[in-house]
């Protein structure tokens, strides 16, 4: 049996990851030390053409610059290599549109005392946050699948907001994809096939400070595609593609 | 076969293979990169000189038109040399986005030791 023991806060990273963000990016950052006392907090400003970094650094965040874009995956890696550089135990990602509330962050590290991999599931039961048409179609066959391959209830499996234990960190400093969708449902098969425990906590979501999700069925299409794919090239992969070095 | 047609293939093959060695010799590209075409070159080259290779090959086959077996061979070799670009095209992607990590982590480094430096750092 695996042993997970409670964390102090001094021991978790915060990683936001934020492309041209500068109009949320400093919100967030604030209400992250107002909710999550002692924590760290790492902006990783994804290659922006605005000021995300100034923005963020002003707001007191820690903040690394990523000379070009590299999508969410790229930034989310460079978080997990901060951290196991830097010896965190754990890290939380939190998106800086404001979607995710940095009040649910305590009740996902606290989960983590049973798990190596959180997931904050927005249609468990809490808030109100509604996604229709093929998108949700797609939402829920990937949760369908993945509770599988997981071996545990997953209803949410395009969430950002997760919280990652030691373990999943050391992994994910190698490994976390960086394909477009890889960051959430290629994260979530590697995790699983590697033997690490994923459990899923309800929080409720905010709609998006700016950008409307799109509801245009071609997109629709492209993005079941993709996440189908993905989700297929994880299964398929040779094991040994995640091997971490044990040390 | 007229001997301007002999002449010409003759011609095209040598100039593949001139430029390829060419390209090798002021390392403008990796021997790893440049076999698929220097094979290529080669096989222009012994099929013009003496092209009896060729209807003796495509007999053995069974390709009736020797013209398609030329086509068929040119085809898969174009098709190996694009996968190989490809394949390499990922690695060195991989390649620089670990490098824009470490830039960003060091960058950050560097931000954070130099504000550990006490301001007058010449006494």
């Amino acid at each position: 049996m695996i042993e997970f023991v409670p964390v102090p806060s001094s021991r978790i990273l915060v990683v936001v990851p934020a492309f041209n963000e500068s109009g949320s990016v400093a919100d967030v950052v604030r209400e992250v030390i107002a909710k999550v006392p002692g924590a760290s907090i790492l902006v990783v400003d994804d290659g922006s053409h605005d000021s995300t970094t100034e923005v963020a650094r002003t707001a007191g965040a820690l903040v690394a610059t990523l000379p070009f874009n590299l999508g969410v995956g790229g930034a989310m890696r460079t978080g997990f290599r901060y951290a196991l550089e830097n010896g965190f135990d754990v890290v939380v990602q939190v998106d800086a549109d404001g979607q995710h509330d940095p009040a649910s962050v305590p009740a996902l590290v606290a989960e983590l005392d049973h798990a190596d991999l959180v997931l904050g599931a927005r249609f468990a039961g809490k808030g109100e946050y509604v996604v229709r048409g093929p998108r949700h179609w797609a939402m829920l066959v990937f949760a369908r699948v993945l509770t599988g391959i997981a071996k545990t209830r997953l209803s949410d499996t395009t969430s950002g907001f997760r919280a990652s234990g030691a373990r999943t960190i050391r992994l994910f400093a190698e490994f976390y994809p960086a394909e477009y969708l890889g960051d959430t449902i290629e994260a979530l098969v590697i995790a699983a096939r590697s033997g690490l425990v994923i459990r899923q906590v309800p929080v409720a979501m905010r709609p998006r400070a700016a950008g409307v999700p799109s509801h245009n069925p071609f997109r629709a299409a492209a993005y079941l595609g993709r996440a189908s794919l993905a989700l297929i090239f994880a299964l398929v992969r040779p094991r040994s593609t995640y091997r971490v070095d044990p040390s | 076969m007229t001997v301007a047609s002999y002449i010409l293939g003759i011609v095209a093959s040598v100039l593949v293979l001139v430029v390829v060695v060419e390209l090798l010799r002021r390392r403008r590209l990796r021997e790893r990169h440049a076999i698929w075409w220097f094979i290529a070159g080669l096989l222009a080259l012994v099929v013009s000189v003496f092209p009896s290779t060729l209807l003796w090959l495509s007999g053995l086959l069974g390709v009736e038109v020797p013209t398609n077996l030329v086509f068929f061979v040119s085809i898969a070799i174009l098709f190996l040399v694009c996968l190989q670009a490809s394949a390499e095209l990922t690695e060195l992607e991989s390649k620089t986005r670990r490098l824009a990590e470490q830039t960003a982590l060091l960058e950050l480094r560097i931000e954070q030791l130099e504000g550990e430096r006490p301001p007058n750092h010449d006494s």
